[in-house]
């Protein structure tokens, strides 16, 4: 947060009375403030962290342009208004919202600040002024389903999540579908532990998913407890968010990495050109928002290529899977043989695919 | 569905019941002098990364005995950052409630500064002193495949239960949670031994913490303790002051927390993932009912728990 001290008080009032004499120039020479709202603290190396890095990568790139703030800690509740207002009150212009919990604390506070854009993670409501920007995880996730159906021998596969949000639900399907491509009798346990950050509690339920015969875990939630217990277990699972291999040399074969920066850096550009208009943003590999990490050397080489395939399947759309026939847990078909699910569609997902246990 | 199953689930829960007795026997003995610590959390907190930290610096050194330093670092952490709050509200009378709630936020603060440099490292487990033929043993391990805390969390409670009962040191300190004016007239110590609570409590609260950064999770991470000093307050209120009913509490807690996860992830879906969540509360609220509307001999509260003590003489 930006402090108000002696020095930087005076910078301010001298430069107000400046103002009139240099009109516009001292305007442009006044840096944009981007403000950026955080569920989680910047060490717990997954979600928070992430993003944390994207706003390092923005600053770093936009030196002098732009001066970026955070608020760490925020609550998912009526809590994350009064922040979001002291941000906009203090000047910053451009504001990131990072979880999906902000959704309708960010389009209330939008309202009472017309002038000020703002940008929700995750979210699908959207404003003159609030556009929503996400990441393709999911296409990160038909990566490592195809590794885990390749390479489980019990068939059952854990997956540790959050809530029951379209973006954690588009996750599990993806992963299942493309574990259930290359295995058919693959299914998946899932484990919602109703929040995204208690390393005792996932440690706990990774110890469960193990118990009940699971030789993979996934994980979407964000920290890395639940490799430490599959590298003790010896079972295997994938770093969430970033690379976690240090905490599971053998277990850990790759992960999903969120990088924001580029998304951040593009954003803070439209404002400073004045191009900035509400949008509904959704990159993934192929804008390089999604990163698969490298393999660990227990990935055999055909399961390696076929995990490769799959990320340039994404890449240049010949992948998508999402593509029917797909069938729900009680066996109705929900999307016709052939046909690919609209964005919209994959958005707004509250439904679990055959073979899911939940 | 074999005995293995049922081994590898009761491990499960003493990983989960384990810092939350270790810290509620601490402050069973601090209420039990009639001073209330809201600060468990903070302590924790301080406890885990302290733990933490020096397992992770002197780890090359130490070789084996790192961890029992680490821990011995945690509960002397653990003790002196009580002592903060021990001062504010012995010497200088503040509010008991005030000055806890004060301690948990500096402790969340505090170990976020220290830890910001050590997120991402890991240490070696706390794993169970037992040779693998034994710890290790699919079945034998339900008795032998603990870390050295879980046998210690569990004679700790043994510990307290007897000192508070049997011992005549332990009868003066209920007394001056009892009634302090009193205690303090026919000549005991009252703050002297209010200070010692407190910094044993602080003690055990630290090694609670540092069960989750080197023991279920050896690693760092903010907050990683995610509110348990919250549940292990409210565990001795469950047990109405009672140490072998904060025992019975702690496992009750532990078995309800795991039994919501294996329900989960057997797919008994028919009942919505927040039910169970809030289980541990519901059969708490439950349980706390029928004590009361029985009038079972239950509840030792101790009658000065909250109250400054500030004698004139």
């Amino acid at each position: 947060m930006a402090l108000v001290t002696r020095r930087n008080f005076m910078k301010t009032a001298a430069s107000g009375l400046a103002l009139p004499a240099l009109g516009r120039r001292a305007l442009a020479a006044e840096p944009l403030k981007v403000g950026f709202v955080y569920l989680g603290a910047i060490g717990d190396f997954g979600w928070t962290w992430a993003h944390e890095k994207g706003r390092k990568a923005l600053d770093a790139a936009l030196k002098g342009q732009v001066v970026a703030d955070y608020v760490e800690n925020v609550k998912e509740d009526a809590s994350a208004m009064p922040v979001m207002r002291d941000l906009a009150q203090q000047g910053h212009k451009l504001i990131f919202t990072t979880s999906f919990g902000y959704m309708d604390q960010t389009i209330a506070v939008g309202k009472q600040f017309p002038d000020v854009k703002w940008e929700h993670c995750t979210g699908f409501k959207r404003a003159d002024n609030v556009g929503t920007y996400n990441s393709r995880f999911h296409q990160g996730r038909a990566v490592l389903g195809t590794i885990a159906g390749m390479m489980s021998k019990t068939g059952v596969i854990g997956y540790l999540g959050s809530f029951k949000i379209p973006e954690v639900v588009m996750g599990v399907n993806s992963f299942t579908l493309s574990a259930q491509a290359v295995n058919p009798k693959i299914t998946t346990k899932l484990v919602m532990i109703d929040t995204w950050f208690d390393p005792a509690k996932e440690a706990a339920s990774a110890q469960t998913l193990a118990n009940l015969g699971c030789d993979f875990i996934a994980t979407h939630t964000d920290s890395p407890a639940a490799l430490q217990v599959c590298e003790k277990r010896k079972i295997y699972g994938f770093g969430q968010g970033a690379d976690m291999s240090r905490f599971a040399p053998h277990a850990h074969l790759t992960a999903i990495e969120d990088i924001w920066g580029p998304y951040y850096i593009s954003r803070a550009k439209a404002m400073l050109d004045g191009s900035w208009t509400a949008d509904n943003a959704w990159w993934g590999l192929k804008e390089g928002t999604v990163v698969i990490s490298p393999y660990n050397a227990a990935v055999p080489a055909d399961v390696r290529a076929a995990a490769d395939k799959i990320v340039a399947g994404w890449k240049d759309g010949s992948y998508d899977v999402f593509t029917g026939p797909i069938s729900d847990q009680s066996g109705k078909e929900r999307v016709t043989k052939g046909e690919r699910m609209k964005d919209e569609e994959i958005l707004v997902m509250d439904w679990y695919v055959k073979g899911v246990q939940s | 569905m074999n005995i293995g199953f049922f081994i590898d689930a009761l491990v499960t829960v003493v990983a989960v019941t384990t810092p939350i007795l270790l810290a509620a026997t601490g402050e069973l003995v601090v209420e039990k002098s009639g001073v209330l610590n809201l600060g468990i959390e903070g302590m924790m907190l301080i406890g885990a990364i302290t733990g933490f930290a020096v397992t992770f610096n002197y780890g090359p050194d130490l070789g084996d005995w790192a961890p029992w330093v680490g821990v011995i670092a945690a509960a002397l952490a653990g003790a002196a950052s009580s002592m903060l709050f021990a001062v504010l509200v012995l010497t200088l009378g503040s509010n008991q409630v005030a000055t806890g709630l004060a301690l948990t936020i500096f402790g969340i603060g505090l170990s976020s500064l220290i830890g910001a440099g050590y997120v991402g490292m890991t240490v070696q487990e706390f794993a169970t002193p037992f040779p693998d033929w034994l710890g290790g043993d699919p079945v034998w391990k339900v008795l032998f495949g603990y870390s050295p805390l879980v046998y210690f969390a569990l004679f700790m409670v043994f510990a307290v239960g007897w000192f508070l009962n049997r011992t005549r040191a332990g009868l003066v300190l209920r007394a001056v949670g009892e009634n302090d004016i009193s205690a303090h007239s026919i000549g005991y110590p009252v703050i002297p031994i209010r200070y010692a609570a407190i910094a044993f409590g602080g003690a055990l609260a630290g090694i609670g913490g540092s069960y989750f950064s080197m023991v279920i999770t050896p690693m760092w991470a903010e907050q990683m303790t995610a509110g348990r000093g919250w549940i292990a307050l409210a565990l001795v209120v469950f047990s109405g002051w009672r140490a072998g009913r904060l025992l019975a509490g702690a496992y009750f807690f532990g078995v309800l927390m795991t039994l919501e996860l294996y329900a989960k992830a057997s797919g008994f879906s028919f009942l919505p993932s927040q039910f169970w969540a809030a289980m541990p509360y519901i059969m708490a609220v439950v349980v706390l009912a029928v004590i009361s509307a029985r009038g079972v001999t239950g509840s030792e509260a101790p009658a000065c728990l909250g109250r400054p003590f500030m004698p004139s003489s």
